[in-house]
This record gives structure tokens, sequence and C-alpha cells, in this order.
């Protein structure tokens, strides 16, 4: 069977149903009026530029801290990789190795695989487009558990209150770990897994 | 899947399967082009090629999706009533709601990450959940929503915002966490949430974009023109 596209034809991306491809490339999908394009608009430089954003906002989300605390006496910075390893030492494997995955692990696979594929689609590879494709799935699915630590913060920083234990605050890397969640999470929704298998052609899997 | 006929672009196309079964669609994520097949209940139709999913058989009746959906929205306003957990230290008593955990956030001046979390835990989750019975509740009745089309778009793209799941996890690993310091109780807002989340995952796991809009077709033919869909 060919593509849909080598027939002129445009599958709508919301509801599915199948149209034919006006001569401008421009249209609505009968059904549900969504706007129609055979490919997503732009997909590959849209999502580099948010891949790239992304990157740099990782540096300042892993090196600022999340959580700041002030105690009467001493005052201690948390970042990502402190807070796991706080879990750790006090006997918490399994929480550390849920952060430590939710943080670390699904952020930067999440990024690499995303580059893989751009510049795999770019290079106009033919091969392993199943796998390619399945990749993208995954970095697809687990890419909101990421914003889990997002959500401890700020339930720590509202349970632990000023003068019962210490003053807790959120702090800045917070801010640059969250935006690299969205930012990863809008970048695979850009990126278009039909273009691995415009490359692939209708090479045979 | 019939053999393939031969590689060539615009080649014509093999003709379907076998008489009277369904038409032509593409796959979302290679756009191989594909007759639909019957399938039986609770199976989903697969892509030939890249094994995504195409299409979802029926799983559940608007009757039932419709009270999963009721059912969420009566857990999400309660689960905003009350704490969902309680912090006990010295005779101080800390309560946490969805909401004053958005404005402790708020008042350390990290007004973004509060709108993060204000979005992602009551406010999408809120609007996805309205917006369902005001597509579901008229169909029931055999009537087609003004602007479904529309509304149908905005349920799909809040859907992968709508992070009431990993909440529900930050909430367990906060409990965990600050055990060692103080005296955690799970608020009573934590049930609701967990029924919530329950559901909410069983309506969304048993949804199917097809049966949806087969339920809006079937509606539409038989209604009068002008009140007909667009």
């Amino acid at each position: 069977m060919p593509s849909a596209l080598q027939q002129g034809l445009v599958s709508c991306h919301s509801c599915g149903m199948l149209s034919r491809l006006p001569a401008h490339g421009r249209g609505h999908c009968s059904r549900c009026h969504a706007r129609l394009h055979a490919r997503k608009p732009d997909s590959i430089s849209r999502t580099w530029a948010l891949v790239i954003l992304a990157y740099i906002l990782y540096i300042p989300a892993n090196l600022l801290p999340i959580l700041e605390s002030r105690a009467l006496l001493t005052a201690e910075s948390n970042t990502i990789i402190s807070g796991i390893l706080m879990f750790w030492e006090s006997g918490s494997w399994m929480i550390a190795g849920l952060v430590f995955i939710a943080s670390i692990v699904v952020p930067l696979t999440k990024l690499l695989a995303l580059t893989w594929l751009l510049v795999s689609v770019q290079m106009k590879s033919q091969r392993r487009a199943l796998q390619r494709t399945q990749l993208f799935r995954l970095v697809e699915f687990v890419g909101r558990w990421s914003m889990l630590d997002i959500y401890v913060v700020a339930l720590t920083v509202t349970l632990v209150q000023v003068g019962t234990l210490a003053s807790i605050q959120v702090g800045p890397g917070a801010l640059a770990f969250g935006a690299v969640v969205v930012v990863t999470m809008i970048a695979a929704h850009t990126f278009d897994p039909r273009l691995i298998w415009d490359a692939a052609g209708d090479a045979r899997e | 899947m019939n053999p393939d006929p031969g590689n060539e672009p615009n080649s014509p196309l093999p003709p379907p399967p076998r008489v009277g079964e369904g038409r032509l669609i593409a796959c979302r994520e290679c756009d191989l082009l594909q007759y639909e097949v019957a399938l039986d209940r609770h199976a989903d139709a697969h892509c030939t090629r890249c094994n995504g999913v195409l299409y979802r058989g029926t799983r559940t009746s608007l009757a039932l999706m419709l009270a999963l959906m009721a059912s969420c929205a009566v857990l999400l306003i309660v689960s905003n009533l009350f704490p969902i957990a309680v912090l006990e230290v010295q005779g101080a008593h800390v309560e946490a709601t969805l909401i004053n955990t958005v404005i402790t956030v708020y008042n350390q001046g990290r007004e973004l990450v509060a709108a993060l979390v204000l979005l992602t835990t009551i406010v999408l989750p809120a609007i996805e959940i309205a917006c369902m019975l005001y597509l579901l509740v008229p169909l029931s009745l055999g009537r087609i929503a003004p602007d479904t089309p529309a509304v149908f778009r905005l349920v799909l793209t809040i859907h992968p915002w709508s992070m009431m799941e990993i909440m529900l996890l930050g909430v367990l690993v906060t409990l965990v966490k600050l055990t060692d310091f103080a005296n955690i109780i799970p608020g009573a807002s934590l049930w609701s949430f967990c029924a919530l989340i329950v559901f909410f995952t069983m309506a969304a796991s048993a949804f199917s974009v097809r049966d949806f809009w087969a339920w809006v077709e079937e509606r539409d033919r038989a209604l009068p023109m002008k009140e007909s869909l667009s």
C-alpha cells in the first residue's frame, strides 16, 4: 500500500478522517473542521528550536536549587540531584529511584531521542524506521511524568511552613525544570513521525 | 492486509479486503493507507507497517462514558474542597489542599511554577471534564451540542496536559518523604483524588475517537437538516 500523501490524501490529525488534499495544500476537515495539512508545518525546524531551548534550560534546571531551606542557623539548598541523594541516604531507595527516573532519566532520554530522530530524518535515513517510531511513541508517552518533581516541591513547601520546622522555599531551579518539561512536551508534539516513513519510502521492514 | 501491489506513487489502490468492510484510513504515525476492518469489542486495530494504533474497537457505551465523566466531575469538586495531606508537628497543624499548594508557591514569588501546577492539576482537568459532559449529555438525549467539532478538538489538545495522576504520585512521594520529620496524615481529599484518577483513567482508556464520531454521525442522520452538524 502507498502512503496517503502519495495518493493526494490527507488524514485529519484530530478526528482521523481521510480527505482529498486540496490543490493549494490547505483546507479543513469536513467532519471536525480542523485545519488539514499533510505533514505538521515546519515540523523539523520547530522541533529543533524547542529541543535546543530545552537543552539550554536543562543546565540551570540541574545546577540551580529546586528547594531552598532556611533553618535557624543553617541555610541549605537542594538541587534535583542532591534531593535524590537525600532520599537514597535516608534509605528510601524506591522513592530515590522513582524521582531519579522521572527527573533525570526521562528528560535526558527524551532530549537525546528527539535529537536522534531529527538528525536521522534530516539525513533521510531509511534504517530502523519501526524502532524509531516506537522510540517516538515512548517519548510521547513518558514525557509528562517528569512533572513529578515539581509537584513534590510544591507540596513540600506547602506542608513544611515557617515556624513548624524551617522555612522552605521553591528554588529557581524548579522554574527551569518545569520549563524543560513543558518545552520537551511541545517538542514531541511538534515532531511528525510520518517524516520517518517518508524518508524510508516504502522500504519493507 | 493485502500483499503490496507495487511501490510506485499513485499506483491504483487495491480493493478492500472483503466486500462491505470499512473505509480507507491513513495511519497517524506513518501515513500508510489501509482499509478499516471490523473489530471485536476491546480490540485495537494496529498499523501493519509501524504497529501504531489505528483505531480502537468499541469498549464502552455512551451511557457508561457519561456516567464515568459525571463521577469525575463530582470527585474533582470534592477533591478540591478538602485537604489532600495534613502535617502535624509540635502541636502545629498544616493542611495542604490542591489550591493552597498553588497559593503557597505563588506567594513565594514563583508565579510561573504556581501557574503550571494550577493549570495541570485543576484548571485543565476541570475544562476537559466539563467539555466531555458538554458533548456527551446532548448526545445521550439524541442531540448534538453546538460547536461539537471545536469542543472535541479542545479536549484532544488539553488531554496530555491534565496531569492529575502525576500529582497523585507526587502526593505519595511527599508523604513518604516527610514521614521522617513529622506526623503526616493523608487528607480526606486523597481518597476522592484516588477514586477520581481511577474513573478518569477508565474513561480515557475506554474512550474511542471513532466511537465518538459514530455517535455524532448517528444523531446527525436522525436529526432534521437544519439542526444538523455545521
